[in-house]
């Protein structure tokens, strides 16, 4: 393999081979690099459809849409290294790999990491009871279901109600697995329509709202698990749980490399051109954001296939930029600083992470001074679009701030 | 070297010098110890596999002994099982990270235990505990939350594997000769001329002697040779294991100010990268299942917060939860009954990964004084386990074929622990030989891969062929 290359990417999903591709399309040396042994990220065990209306406009499955990236990615001349980790990121673009083939370091004018998002664990999530086998995330669910071919359990329990919780509903009708119900501690669906109609009317699963998975319950396997709703609890048999959604970003790699986090996304802390604070490292897809769709992490790729396009014809401004504060109801906001200069960005984006949903007023700020606001009503895991002027136009003033200044709650 | 014997097996007729019951750390180290020696030694375990009791779940340190009862029998198996772990880490390959120890007094009250502290570890022979003051302190563990009175400190406490070095204790007896039965009940048992047939789920085990190191179900165990003298209380104690950087936040063991009861909730590094705070001191009649509750886990994070406040942020790869034999006695149940062909192991609560050598030398000693003379051993077989702690070399520093990314286990390691000798029959246990599904996703990228290695062999996870 390669010692050397103008653009390594981490992570062969959609926003990694997104990027590859426009990037080997415009004659530059990629390299992804993939811990998995196959290339295009979770997209590869998600079986259901509803993939490539905006990169391929046609609908595929997720197995069909992942062979059509790593396809396109080769086609345009992009060396895609599977069973590769990327053990340690350190300063000037180098990447220390290990793979079968022994340990090897490759070294890239830019980087980008597209290493995506996972659910929440168990562990992580506090939840009570005891830790027998049938505790799966959706991921792991279809992998079970899609990649080896093993049926995880019979009766299960979707805990969440995402987006990814309805394709846990669609994977578990394929492997034959019962759907008990879905549990959602929020007081109505997360997911936008049509999941709850797929859940209610097509697949017929009871959704529990109010709802709190208190305890799991079981020796070797899972016997059950007890809910809480309205103070009162009540118990569900089944022998399995999906833990969906809850999404993180996948920051292994970086969590202890030297690259700024930010706290709230968990992810790197990016400029308007994706890049990360070490300037020749970029970052796109879920691993800013948990979580959006294939299509949008995508379309991010892309854009960060562009800014590095830029930087290569010397385009991109340079300097620390201001800090966008995040305040009032909000966990976070993407780019996290502005840098002054340098062709328009894309869209500017933040999402809030609100447990509850919430009525009030989005605040773009400067020194006090209010830019722009407007009214809105934040949901659970829903993103926010912001215009890009006001933010441009607060980082250059200085201290500028987001926030969401509620009103009421419902 | 195969060791899971299945009913039916032509093995009923065998007579063995002596039965371990339990596979426990404290029933292997017996194990190892009397194989060491040259007897004929069969262990039989009812979990599924080794470490499934009490011995799965703790705080996997290496303790000096400073804050034991001085004179207690406890203290002296501590040591002793100290001692021996240090001299034969290096042939079993048993990890060892010395971080040293803090106890953190944060009351005047506290504060004026600590003389009290010092005094007790020297009468215990530990001469090199001392007390510190707060700048001290606070040049050692910069991350440490401010309002620290004052500090003992013990430089030689250890952070060690809990499971590897077990394994290794099983492997060497397997070596010498031992067998070993998982998924093995004793229902009972009756001792006629000096034999004792001990009824298990696999059928008949006849043995001269029998060794109860049956942990959390001792009593009952104790129960077919007499009537138990003590009874088991399961003290159960939770735990919460932080991602990797959370480790920078301390250096050493950060422990309080013990009470009557309990030594408290410490915060610690692991031998796995990780920061682990707990336990909980909680007393169930339930032996066999400790639950996690999800309030508790919430109070174990504030808790370790108020001492390190940077641990606010930090991410939880794993929560779980042990048992310990506690009985009605703070000291160790350790006896044995010449007449009936018995050593009692019982109530080994809380210092049991440390003692646990020491306790096997101990168990030795009072067969060679009280049953039977022990033959001349013959020179030890040493049996090193695969290296998982992270602050030393593992294989894929080289390189291959990673199945868990998150804990960077190959697919190579995942085999060897499938395969002999003793290879894992459940989920737990081939965590507790590899690490993985151990790291902050908790198998999201990889428990299917996993159950395809594992092909049905794992009693708690489904494969292709089951």
């Amino acid at each position: 393999m390669k010692a050397q290359a103008d653009v390594a990417i981490v992570g062969s999903g959609p926003a990694g081979l997104g990027a590859a591709t426009a990037l080997a399309q415009a004659g530059l040396d990629v390299v992804v690099v993939e811990r998995e042994q196959e290339a295009g990220g979770i997209p590869r065990h998600c079986g259901h459809t509803g993939y490539g209306l905006r990169e391929f406009q046609r609908l595929l499955t997720g197995p069909a849409y992942a062979r059509r990236l790593v396809s396109d990615a080769r086609a345009a001349g992009v060396a895609i290294e599977t069973g590769t980790t990327v053990v340690a990121l350190t300063p000037g673009g180098q990447l220390d790999l290990a793979s079968s083939g022994g340990r090897t370091t490759l070294t890239a004018r830019h980087v980008l990491l597209a290493t995506g998002a996972r659910e929440t664990p168990r562990s992580a999530r506090l939840i009570g009871g005891t830790r027998p086998w049938g505790v799966i995330n959706t991921g792991a669910l279809q992998q079970f279901t899609y990649l080896s071919g093993i049926r995880p359990f019979s009766r299960a329990v979707v805990i969440g109600t995402e987006l990814v919780s309805f394709s846990a509903l669609l994977t578990l009708r394929h492997a034959g697995i019962a759907a008990v119900a879905m549990v959602e501690a929020g007081p109505r669906i997360v997911a936008r329509r049509p999941g709850d109609w797929i859940a209610r009317l097509l697949l017929d699963v009871p959704v529990l709202v109010s709802s709190r998975l208190v305890e799991i319950e079981g020796g070797t396997q899972v016997t059950g698990v007890v809910v809480e709703r309205n103070g009162t609890r009540f118990r569900l048999p089944c022998d399995g749980v999906v833990l969906s959604g809850s999404f993180v970003p996948e920051t292994g790699l970086i969590k202890e490399g030297h690259l700024a986090l930010d706290r709230g996304s968990g992810g790197p802390a990016i400029d308007q051109f994706f890049r990360t604070t070490d300037a020749q490292v970029l970052a796109a897809g879920n691993v800013l954001h948990p979580i959006e769709t294939a299509g949008v992490a995508w379309a991010e790729g892309r854009a960060a296939a562009a800014a590095i396009l830029a930087d290569c014809r010397g385009d991109l401004p340079c300097g620390p930029g201001t800090q966008i504060t995040v305040g009032g109801g909000l966990a976070y906001a993407y780019p996290q600083r502005v840098v002054a200069g340098g062709p328009p960005p894309g869209k500017l984006m933040f999402r809030a992470r609100a447990t509850e949903a919430a009525t009030g007023r989005l605040v773009i700020s400067a020194g006090g001074q209010t830019l722009w606001s407007r009214g809105a009503r934040l949901l659970p895991e829903r993103r926010v679009q912001l215009p890009a002027a006001p933010v441009l136009e607060a980082a250059r003033i200085g201290e500028a701030r987001i926030a969401f200044e509620t009103q009421a709650t419902s | 070297m195969f060791s899971l014997h299945l009913p039916g097996d032509d093995v009923a007729d065998l007579e063995y010098d002596l039965c371990v019951i339990g596979g426990g750390v404290v029933g292997l180290a017996a194990f190892r110890q009397f194989c060491l020696a040259g007897l004929n030694v069969i262990l039989v375990e009812r979990g599924a596999d080794i470490l499934s009791g009490a011995s799965k779940g703790n705080s996997a340190i290496l303790h000096t002994g400073f804050d034991a009862p001085p004179g207690s029998l406890e203290t002296a198996c501590m040591q002793a099982g100290y001692a021996e772990y240090l001299a034969i880490a290096p042939h079993l390959n048993l990890p060892l990270l010395q971080t040293g120890a803090h106890v953190v007094a944060w009351s005047p009250e506290e504060q004026a235990a600590l003389p009290g502290i010092v005094a007790k570890a020297h009468a215990n022979g530990v001469m090199d505990v001392a007390e510190i003051d707060p700048t001290t302190l606070y040049a050692r563990e910069p991350h440490l939350a401010p309002g620290a009175l004052g500090a003992v400190e013990v430089p030689r406490e250890h952070v060690i594997d809990p499971w590897s070095a077990p394994l290794a204790y099983a492997w060497q007896g397997l070596a010498h000769g031992g067998t070993i039965w998982r998924g093995c009940a004793v229902l009972g048992g009756a001792r006629r001329d000096g034999l004792w047939t001990l009824d298990t789920t696999h059928g008949p085990v006849r043995a001269r002697t029998v060794i109860n190191a049956a942990g959390n179900h001792g009593d009952v165990v104790e129960a077919i040779a007499r009537p138990s003298p003590f009874h088991v209380r399961p003290r159960k104690g939770q735990f919460v294991v932080f991602d990797k950087p959370a480790s920078r936040l301390a250096a050493s063991i950060i422990l309080p100010v013990p009470t009557e009861r309990t030594k408290g909730v410490l915060a610690c590094r692991t031998i796995w990268g990780n920061l682990l705070v707990g336990p909980t001191a909680e007393d169930q009649d339930e032996r066999d299942l400790a639950t996690l509750d999800g309030a508790v886990l919430a109070g174990l994070i504030a808790a370790g917060t108020r001492l390190i406040p940077e641990l606010a942020g930090e991410t939880v790869t794993a929560t779980y939860a042990g048992l310990r034999p506690a009985t009605e006695f703070k000291d160790y149940q350790i006896e044995v009954l010449p007449n009936l062909g018995w050593i009692t192991l019982g109530g080994i609560r809380s210092t049991g990964l440390t003692a646990s050598l020491g306790i096997a030398a101990h168990a030795a000693h009072l067969y060679g004084e009280a049953i039977d003379t022990l033959p001349q051993a013959p020179a030890p077989i040493w049996t090193p386990v695969p290296n998982l702690a992270e602050h030393l070399p593992r294989p894929s520093a080289e390189g291959g074929h990673l199945i868990c990314h998150c804990e960077a286990v190959t697919r190579a390691e995942v085999e060897a622990a499938l395969a002999g000798p003793l290879p894992a029959t459940s989920l737990g246990g081939l965590k507790r030989r590899t690490r993985v599904m151990l790291g902050r996703c908790q198998g999201f990228y990889c428990s299917a891969a996993v159950a395809c290695l594992a092909n049905g062999q794992l009693v708690d996870m489904p494969g292709a062929s089951t």
